[in-house]
């Protein structure tokens, strides 16, 4: 029984991961993702990780990939990729490579070598009374609380630095208010050319160029 | 007949190595950022998977303390990676990854 749950949904995470990789059109990739994902979640079910299968499956197959669907979706990316190389042999040197990578992590896989302390930071079953959640959360409290405190910080930083990253930063209004704000002369010419405002300089314009460049490049593509 | 197989931890580390290969190789031969990052997400879970398995294998609640962080640091990256991959489509129509080998401000 339990070796038939690990022979479809081994298939299954095979088959998702595949499609990850071969699928042509991105959502059927993302979609693959899904599938792998929570062949994974079974997995950790089956070897006794409840806690991370039921986080795997919220945050991963449920916020991840949702956030990877949006992405493909707003930008509308959906359309055959080139098959031009600009490193000549980069894929077949890629298949090699792959495969030289699989029949080194098989050879170290496929044999028992699980050596190490057995139960070093503390055993994973304790007593009946507790479950995996409890004992997993006992461990992340006490000892991992340091790690535990650094990665809300992480969190914090990555949120921040995702919204700056993806802002709209090419308003021109939202510019030229700070841009006022630190020079006082840059309103005048916000309408101008890139190559007149340069010469200005000031911390404040020179944040101003990328986006005066995106504009640019918009304005050449339509 | 299925029954009478026995499932060791040797099956979960032989499909996480086959996840990860499977993950690096898609990571080399595809030209699409958002399906690099995904094979880099394919790749993250094999080692994770191999972490539960040595946790459960050396009877260790550590292993799978750290697979909770590297499920956080998994979401905090494609969070700020979605962020480049989003500012550089509105720089330049393009999805794949040739198109930003130069360092231009």
């Amino acid at each position: 029984m339990e070796f038939g749950i690990f022979v479809v949904f081994a298939a299954l995470a095979l088959a998702g991961s595949l499609t990850v990789v071969l699928g042509h059109n991105p959502v059927h990739c993302a979609l693959g993702l899904v599938l792998a994902l929570v062949s994974v979640a079974v997995f950790f079910l089956q070897q006794d990780a409840q806690l991370l299968a039921a986080v795997q499956v919220i945050v991963y197959a449920g916020a991840v990939v949702v956030l990877f669907l949006f992405v493909i979706m707003l930008l509308g990316v959906d359309r055959e990729e080139t098959l031009h190389e600009p490193i000549r042999y980069q894929r077949p040197a890629a298949l090699a490579l792959g495969a030289i990578v699989l029949a080194e992590v098989l050879f170290l896989a496929g044999r028992t070598w699980a050596t190490g302390t057995p139960s070093a930071r503390g055993p994973l079953e304790e007593d009946a009374g507790y479950n995996n959640i409890e004992t997993v959360a006992r461990t992340l409290f006490t000892d991992f609380l340091w790690p535990f405190e650094i990665t809300a910080a992480l969190l914090v930083i990555a949120v921040v630095g995702g919204v700056v990253l993806a802002r709209r930063s090419g308003q021109p209004a939202e510019l030229v208010d700070e841009g006022d704000a630190a020079t006082g002369e840059s309103g005048t010419n916000a309408g101008s050319s890139p190559s007149e405002r340069a010469p200005a300089g000031g911390p404040a314009l020179s944040r101003m160029a990328p986006p005066a460049a995106s504009e640019r490049d918009t304005e050449a593509a339509s | 007949m299925i029954a009478a197989l026995e499932l060791t931890a040797n099956h979960y580390l032989v499909l996480a190595a086959v996840l990860f290969t499977i993950g690096a190789v898609g990571l080399l031969i595809r030209r699409n950022v958002l399906v690099m990052f995904m094979c880099v997400e394919l790749m993250l879970n094999a080692a994770n998977l191999t972490f539960v398995t040595f946790a459960r294998e050396l009877d260790d609640v550590g292993g799978q303390a750290i697979v909770f962080f590297t499920l956080v640091v998994a979401a905090a990256e494609v969070a700020v990676g979605l962020a480049i991959i989003v500012a550089i489509f509105r720089r330049r129509r393009g999805a794949t990854a040739d198109d930003v080998h130069l360092l231009k401000g």
